[in-house]
């Protein structure tokens, strides 16, 4: 079973901001596929009666009371930050000029 | 292309989308404060930063106040729900995903009807709501450099995240067809309606020049109700009442435009400008955005217990359209009066002064009078004043008794308003009574009349409204004591006039 095509990886690298060059991407669409294809034996046992699982723990409902606990300070909150201003985030432009 | 015309052309297919700030004390899955206006990243923590092992804990009067929305919107409750990843990139999301809810929303399938003025009188419409669900608010950028603070043309931006995580509820409607020409009012009154509804629930502020409501328009068109639908656009950025109306209408008529023009529709996000009352293009929205959603690890599914669901909503408000309409047989009030006693956000103070013995009138006349002016010239809201339904009704019981008249009741106000006591204090210590004894009123009318010697003969001669500026005179030097109308009497006795 073959799946991915160069196509798709591009379009994944693309959404997760990953930069891959072009004539890198048949070897990543071959890594893919291959991962694809082990985790596809699955397919071949009947799970028509098994709900997906998405968690691990049977537990439902598990919630926390809404009392503030302790934020951190704006200066240990910004400490691990490429850049500040006005103990702010600094971001690069977001959109470039139309 | 007007209005007028654009709408005898096409058939109007609208949706709603309003994100709704929930007011709990704490974001939706971390513990940090939402108290709007703290100094920038103060209100932030490992989880609502989306640094590396923190895992979010889920708050449980957010997912109470979603549940309490679902009911008041005629929503079914879902059995059992997760949380989903929905996965972008976006300076504003700090963990490069926003925490939603995709296809397992906590509410569906509901409805609000709401009422409008119609050519036929006042008419229902059925809004048909999909889903409300869960997810969180995203940072606060601001742009620095270029000329206008815009997105467009920054140089670099800068970001809060103290809003970052607060819990926000979408909900969205179905298409709503079958409005015709009444599309923009119907949208009005649904946001309205909504924002009541929210309001009632006490789940949020819905300040919408505050964003804590925010409402996206969709539109679109098509030549007949049979037709299949259009292509539409995504306003965003409407963030007032009359903007939702103002949105619809000039969506409608600029998609008349190009259809007419042969031209086609883009699906596009667009920005709606208060200012200029138009809206224009923003994102192209070329295929169906892929978001990557899968269901949240990190959080626990919720199936919320048929014995919990039925609790809320055995606890929820009155519906604000049924309390209104009874509140206006009760009061005698006309629809006019009614809107301006909810659009001055005094309808509650009223029925608790009402519920406190207070006649409604009068209950009305003092918060939607002289303490909204108050609160106006102050810059604050109603409820802010310090003034009890205890207060109106002894106010009231000394104006019937005639011991205050109006101007010394507003005095009596005044002091409550500086915290002097209660009202029995405050005419005490201020003086405030009335002059009910005849001697000084009669002094003073002789008083006035000497001073203006003309004007005795001109009132006798028939020119009563002369007798306005004795009585003004009289007030003046009793310092508003005396009862105008008793000072009117005397003075028309003194010199045998009859009214």
């Amino acid at each position: 079973m073959s799946g991915i095509s160069q196509e798709d990886v591009a379009h994944l690298a693309n959404l997760a901001r990953i930069s891959i060059p072009v004539d890198e991407l048949g070897h990543y669409a071959k890594q893919l596929d291959a991962i694809l294809n082990a985790v596809a034996e699955v397919s071949s046992l009947d799970t028509e009666n098994v709900a997906a699982m998405s968690h691990p723990v049977p537990m439902t409902n598990v919630f926390r009371e809404d009392i503030p606990g302790v934020s951190l300070t704006a200066e240990q909150a910004l400490s691990g930050a490429p850049a500040v201003e006005d103990d702010k985030f600094r971001v690069p432009r977001i959109l470039d000029e139309e | 292309m007007n209005y007028d015309e654009a709408i005898s052309k096409f058939d109007p297919v609208l949706g709603l989308e309003v994100h709704v700030e929930l007011g709990t004390n704490t974001k939706m899955f971390c513990g940090c404060s939402t108290v709007f206006g703290a100094p920038p990243n103060t209100h932030v923590c490992p989880v609502c930063l989306g640094l590396p092992g923190a895992l979010p804990t889920l708050n449980k009067i957010g997912v109470e106040s979603a549940i309490r929305i679902g009911l008041a919107l005629n929503c079914q409750i879902a059995q059992w729900c997760r949380f989903a990843r929905k996965n972008y990139f976006y300076p504003d999301m700090p963990k490069n995903f926003q925490t939603s809810q995709y296809d397992e929303p906590i509410a569906f399938e509901g409805y609000l009807d709401v009422e409008i003025d119609t050519d036929e009188g006042r008419k229902t419409f059925r809004v048909p709501i999909e889903r409300a669900h869960m997810e969180e608010d995203t940072g606060k950028n601001s742009h620095v450099g270029g000329a206008t603070g815009r997105i467009h043309g920054a140089d670099y931006s800068l970001v809060d995240y103290n809003r970052a995580g607060i819990p926000l509820i979408e909900i969205v409607t179905k298409p709503i067809t079958g409005t015709g020409k009444y599309a923009p009012e119907v949208a009005k009154a649904y946001v309205a309606a909504l924002r009541d509804i929210l309001r009632g629930l006490g789940v949020s502020d819905v300040k919408m020049e505050q964003g804590s409501l925010r409402c996206d328009v969709n539109l679109s068109l098509r030549e007949t109700p049979e037709s299949k639908l259009g292509t539409r656009s995504e306003t965003k950025n409407v963030n007032s009442l009359r903007s939702v109306e103002r949105a619809v209408r000039y969506e409608v008529t600029r998609h008349a435009a190009r259809l007419t023009a042969g031209d086609s529709v883009v699906q596009e996000t667009r920005h709606w400008h208060e200012d200029t009352g138009i809206s224009t293009s923003g994102r192209i929205k070329s295929d169906a955005e892929d978001y990557r959603y899968f269901p949240e690890p990190d959080l626990l599914p919720i199936a919320p217990s048929r014995e919990w669901v039925e609790e809320l909503r055995a606890s929820l408000p009155e519906n604000p359209a049924v309390r209104r309409a009874r509140l206006v047989a009760d009061w005698g009030l006309s629809e006019i009066d009614m809107n301006t006693v909810v659009n001055s956000g005094a309808l509650d103070l009223i029925v608790e002064a009402v519920d406190a013995g207070v006649d409604p009138a009068a209950a009305r006349k003092w918060w939607t009078g002289e303490l909204a002016r108050i609160a106006n010239d102050r810059g604050i809201e109603l409820e802010e004043l310090p003034v009890l339904p205890s207060h109106l009704k002894r106010l009231e019981e000394l104006i019937s008794a005639g011991s205050l008249n109006d101007k010394l009741a507003r005095q009596a106000l005044e002091g409550v308003i500086a915290g002097e006591g209660d009202i029995d204090e405050i005419v005490k210590a201020r003086g405030l009574a009335v002059v009910s004894d005849e001697g000084p009123l009669l002094a003073a009318i002789d008083e006035a009349l000497a001073a203006d010697p003309a004007v005795a003969e001109t009132i006798k001669s028939g020119k009563l409204a002369a007798a306005g500026s004795v009585v003004g005179a009289v007030m003046k030097a009793t310092r508003g004591q005396a009862d105008a109308a008793r000072v009117r009497e005397l003075l028309f006795e003194k010199l045998g006039v009859s009214e």
